[in-house]
């Protein structure tokens, strides 16, 4: 073989190195697609489809045992619900001071910030949720503490950085052109931010909320340390009880469960894998709407 | 200046307290974590064995590095070829690419107890590996991996074309052109996406604690148990018999993390004044 050959095979079997690399990524969401639906669908059959996701009770030490998520699903949707009440206003008015409101000088330490709160691992924040908002939320509110509500706040401040960013860089990326043409027919700096350009970047901040509901809604840790976690069906009012989600069923009780049981628990994680799917979805689209 | 009408003023307020309030929620964690943990700080915490008495958080510190070297030994080449092949070599727009494209956001969007629960029924029980340093790196390299690749693509994009046209130009072909011209230009940034990324594995508890598990000792070797600083917080916080420990612990993860982002945006300043 002549050295131009040679040269030739070298960059051939870099090329398919690197394609191969690429392909990492189709493989691990394969695998991970395969191995949850093909040990967690099958359980779903056996409780039965309805049995499991509209089932009320959650026993798996009974005989026979009852594997309803109902209360875990419910359990999600409400501290999902609680985040967005929390966390979604503060955010969204934090990123338009971001983007239209900040002082130059206290910016950067602002951003800085804001990065140091994405940074902070799920497990402080639940010893935080655990140590402090708990005893707050039992001391002011009633109930042991270990409720909805806290977990809710303390979703609320985690899922509050990713709606800061995003929102803040769709805001930004409207064109300053149209807030001008504003202030230049009278608006006000106020009106025209909130009338004109909020408006226009509506698209960026809705996929900022969608992200932070799927971080909200896959949040384990932090959670799990502050809900209560009784697996029991709650309704609206009594959001200063204890719930448990669909992540901290998984968490709490995977290291010991066997046969069946385990099943009950991948099949927990495929409902919670679907569901969190949906919502990335949503948020791609919106987010190739808007191009942010 | 003009007086603000009531309606803006309002407007107006709410944004700063907004933000007020972003920056209490910080203030509140990282104060109350540092300010009662600190003081807990002892030398007995970083004993090299784990007692019950002394909660030493060492096996845990060295399981952490453990966890991070390896996982980074498996996520970084693979990260790094893949926005390689992105950047350098697919056709822009091509199926392939698409696909890659959406599966790693799909991957960027798990979360990370669905990462823990596949990590233990592949991994743990398929592969027979159990929990072991080699389930918890291999899972948490899938989940850093998107991570890796959207912040090398970032840098290898940012890398000007005259670079490459100039390397072809005096013969260079495209491997050589990639390794010896774009890579080296693009190394800060890589660099501060790996540093992300060691934050991301540092800070993650729910896929560890089912593939690398949580037990207060140093893996001895691949195939052996151990637990993260993280898994280490998650457990003393839960038992409750050390609070004194848990607050130091909490204290020495943050402090820890803290370093960690300064670091990676002190890089990224790095690659802008450049």
């Amino acid at each position: 073989m002549g050295k131009r050959s040679l040269a030739f095979n070298k960059e051939l079997a870099a090329k398919i190195l690197f394609a191969l690399s690429a392909s990492a990524a189709i493989i691990a969401v394969g695998l991970i697609c395969v191995f949850l639906f093909v040990q967690g669908l099958p359980a779903i059959w056996n409780i039965g489809v309805i049995n499991f996701l509209t089932g009320t009770v959650w026993q798996p030490t009974w005989n026979p045992p009852l594997y309803g998520i109902l209360p875990m699903i419910v359990g999600s949707l409400y501290v999902m619900a609680g985040a967005i009440l929390f966390g979604v206003p503060i955010g969204i008015f934090a990123a338009v001071f971001m983007a239209k409101f900040c002082p130059r000088p206290i910016y950067k330490v602002l951003k800085l910030a804001i990065n140091l709160l994405a940074g902070i691992p799920s497990v402080v924040y639940g010893y935080f949720g655990m140590v402090i908002l708990v005893p707050f939320v039992r001391e002011n509110f009633g109930g042991n503490g270990n409720s909805i509500l806290t977990a809710s706040i303390l979703l609320g401040m985690m899922i509050l950085p990713t709606i800061i960013s995003i929102s803040e860089s769709a805001i930004r990326a409207i064109s300053s052109e149209i807030y001008e043409g504003a202030v230049a027919l009278g608006a006000s700096h106020e009106r025209a931010t909130f009338r004109v350009v909020l408006p226009a970047a509506k698209s960026g901040v809705m996929a900022s909320i969608i992200l932070g509901i799927g971080r909200a809604v896959g949040e384990t840790m932090a959670v799990r340390m502050v809900a209560g976690n009784q697996a029991i069906l709650r309704m609206p009012h009594e959001f200063l009880s204890g719930a448990r989600t669909l992540t901290a069923n998984v968490v709490l009780e995977l290291g010991d469960a066997y046969g069946d049981h385990r099943a009950a628990l991948i099949a927990t994680g495929v409902v919670l894998f679907v569901f969190i799917m949906l919502i990335n979805a949503l948020f791609s689209m919106l987010k190739k709407k808007d191009g942010v | 200046m003009m007086r603000k009408k009531p309606v803006d003023f309002i407007l107006f307020a709410l944004t700063w307290l907004s933000i007020i309030a972003t920056a209490t929620v910080l203030i509140l964690v990282v104060g109350y974590v540092l300010i009662n943990g600190v003081p807990h700080i002892r030398p007995s915490l970083f004993a090299l064995q784990f007692t019950t008495q002394n909660q030493s958080l060492f096996p845990a510190l060295m399981g952490t590095l453990m966890v991070v070297g390896l996982s980074l030994i498996l996520a970084v080449p693979l990260g790094v070829f893949s926005a390689i092949y992105l950047v350098e070599y697919a056709k822009r727009g091509s199926r392939f690419v698409k696909i890659v494209r959406l599966t790693t956001e799909t991957l960027a969007g798990i979360p990370s107890i669905v990462y823990g629960l596949f990590g233990f029924i592949f991994f743990g029980v398929f592969l027979g590996w159990g929990l072991s340093l080699m389930s918890g790196a291999f899972t948490v390299s899938i989940m850093i991996l998107p991570l890796i690749m959207r912040t090398t693509e970032e840098s290898l994009k940012s890398v000007p074309d005259t670079y490459r046209e100039g390397s072809f130009g005096i013969g260079a072909g495209r491997l050589r052109t990639v390794m010896r011209i774009v890579i080296p230009a693009a190394i800060p940034g890589i660099l501060a996406g790996i540093i992300l990324a060691i934050g991301r594995i540092i800070g993650e508890t729910a896929a560890i604690i089912f593939t690398l598990g949580n037990v207060a000792r140093m893996p001895n070797n691949l195939f052996d148990t151990g637990r993260t600083l993280s898994a280490h917080m998650y457990a003393l916080a839960n038992e409750g018999t050390h609070p004194g420990e848990a607050h130091a612990t909490a204290a020495v993860l943050l402090i820890v993390v803290i370093l960690i982002n300064a670091l990676s945006s002190r890089i990224a300043r790095l690659i802008k004044a450049s």
